[in-house]
């Protein structure tokens, strides 16, 4: 009881706070679940905006199945709030859910395509749930199928589809009932990554063209990187950091991110890293992380001109992210003159970058 | 063999196949019905009720532990009830039925069984309630499984009836008892036991044609 005023006490100061949660497809305040003695979910809270792709990041069993599972109701939560367009859903009967679940697509990590229909069959399936007429289902079927470039395997099974087609028609079917929200649970975890690619543009394309919000959950980077315009990371049941993509890739502050963002962001060699020693040597290796103007600005050149001595780039590179410039440079700095080093850094991070001394060298590589 | 001999033989024959399959397509109606009791009620299923999930249990293993010829002798105050007369091959049909509904049941549970908890969840994002899981996902994704089902339970029904001339219901089983076993008619049991591989095989092999066309999984 005094958790239910405290949830909604929360809610009208959120309200409050933010004049414009009507732009909010969903609001997760306090979501709360346990299986056994583990919190799958323990205390996320979480909006989408209307027409953005969110995307939430976990390792496995970090909660993130559960997560998107509760916005539709296929799970529920053991407290806390879960608005759909305003709505709180989270306390509504199967029933009530029903008409609900057809306002939100859904596509899934291994497809869950109906063996026994055809693909147009199966791309109607959630018309025919509506109760709609059939020449009305098969029309929209067949534009659906166009939309994802299928046109040609209305009347074939599943089973003669590749993977990538398979959810090609997963996603045909997600969007049907014209959805206002469409959660993609891992939906390109079983594909190859060229596949994943075509997928993920597809993705992309749907979010512009229709407008579509999008909320995925993934365990993969560059998924996020790929096509997401804000990131969630989750652990162990709690989200742990958030913000627009480049901004957590230029800056990941837990270490789960850092974690999971090792795959796809530079590192030192592992020859060179196995090599590092504590205690000055003849060279000091440098971690240099850079966003924004620092990463488009000749950085390198203005250090040589400001700073009269040598240094080496290691390795490092830089990648643009959502438009935005966002790269990791190691650079190694020769003698022992410690002012000299102190000079290079101090120019550095008065360029916004973030440096890190990872340690020494004993022999120049 | 005699010309009255042959004529039994037609009329066993015609006996047996309407036993197995007027029996057959009641324990199908009634049989899948419960098979899909058993999957929808038990612990998450799409009606979870624990309590109705092992009472139906319960019973159908009552009726599959009691040997076929007990139950015939058994039931035959439920079938005086039910056909009016307690001999015959109509009063057989009751036995039959109620011996091969359950034991339908539980091959139709296996079938459902198998069909991907995923494809459920699909379903149930999309909005479907109870009913359109099972229409749409439950029956057609088991369907080979539920066809191939029926076909062995035919099959097993042909060997019951066999035991039904026991309350006068005639049939094959019965023929080749009477006259093949007991009066020495060896033509008439091997024509019997010829009639029996035909038919086993027939029905086998029509099952599996339906089963290879409706079976999409690639």
């Amino acid at each position: 009881m005094n958790q239910h005023i405290t949830a909604s006490g929360d809610t009208a100061d959120l309200t409050h706070a933010r004049p414009d949660t009507s732009q909010d497809v969903v609001r997760l305040v306090e979501l709360k679940r346990r299986f056994g003695v583990t919190a799958a979910l323990d205390g996320v809270s979480l909006t989408v905006r209307k027409g953005e792709i969110l995307g939430i990041i976990g390792r496995s069993g970090a909660g993130k199945s559960t997560l998107i599972r509760c916005l539709n109701g296929l799970e529920r939560p053991d407290s806390g709030e879960v608005f759909i367009e305003g709505r709180e859903i989270s306390r509504l009967g199967e029933r009530d859910l029903q008409p609900l679940r057809r306002r939100i697509g859904m596509i899934f990590q291994h497809f869950n395509l109906l063996s026994a229909k055809t693909v147009e069959d199966n791309v109607a399936l959630p018309l025919k749930i509506e109760g709609r007429p059939k020449a009305e289902r098969l029309k929209r079927a067949a534009e659906l199928l166009d939309l994802v470039g299928l046109s040609e395997k209305a009347k074939a099974y599943p089973a003669s589809l590749s993977g990538g087609q398979k959810q090609r028609v997963g996603i045909a079917r997600a969007l049907a009932a014209r959805p206002a929200l469409l959660l993609s649970d891992e939906a390109t975890s079983a594909l190859d990554p060229e596949t994943t690619r075509s997928i993920l543009a597809l993705l992309k394309d749907i979010n512009r063209q229709l407008g579509l919000t999008i909320l995925l959950i993934t365990h993969e980077m560059e998924v996020i990187r790929s096509i997401a315009d804000r990131v969630a990371v989750i652990d162990a049941g709690r989200i742990v950091e958030q913000g627009s993509v480049w901004s957590v890739f230029a800056d990941p502050r837990s270490d789960v991110t850092k974690s999971l963002l090792g795959a796809i962001r530079p590192q030192l060699p592992a020859e060179l890293a196995a090599q590092l020693l504590p205690a000055a040597g003849a060279e000091t290796i440098l971690r240099v992380d850079v966003a924004g103007e620092a990463a488009s600005g000749p950085l390198l050149s203005d250090l040589a001109t400001a700073v009269p001595g040598a240094f080496r780039l290691v390795h490092g590179g830089i990648d643009h992210i959502q438009q935005q410039p966002v790269g990791t440079l190691f650079l190694s700095v020769p003698g022992s003159d410690a002012n000299h080093l102190a000079d290079i850094i101090r120019f550095l991070k008065a360029r916004q970058a973030r440096v890190e001394v990872l340690g020494h060298v004993a022999n120049p590589v | 063999m005699s010309p009255i001999l042959f004529e039994l033989l037609l009329r066993s024959i015609w006996e047996t196949v309407l036993m197995t399959a007027a029996s057959g397509l009641i324990s199908l109606a009634f049989g899948l019905p419960l098979g899909l009791a058993l999957i929808a009620t038990e612990r998450g299923g799409i009606a979870e009720s624990l309590w109705v999930n092992r009472v139906l249990g319960a019973v159908i293993n009552g009726f599959r532990s009691v040997p076929f010829i007990i139950l015939l002798v058994a039931l035959i105050p439920v079938t005086r009830l039910i056909v009016g007369t307690s001999i015959g091959t109509w009063a057989a049909i009751v036995p039959l039925s109620i011996a091969a509904t359950p034991y339908y049941a539980r091959i139709a549970e296996v079938s459902l069984r198998e069909v991907d908890r995923g494809l459920i969840e699909a379903a149930r994002a999309m909005g479907g309630n109870r009913w359109t899981i099972i229409r749409e996902v439950l029956v057609p994704e088991a369907l080979p499984g539920i066809v191939a089902g029926f076909t062995v339970t035919l099959v097993t029904l042909i060997g019951a009836s066999a035991m039904a001339g026991a309350i006068g219901a005639g049939g094959l089983g019965d023929l080749a008892i009477r006259y093949g076993y007991q009066r020495f008619e060896t033509s008439v049991m091997i024509a019997v036991v010829i009639v029996l591989i035909i038919l086993v095989c027939g029905i086998q092999w029509v099952g599996d044609r339906l089963v290879a066309r409706l079976d999409r999984r690639g």
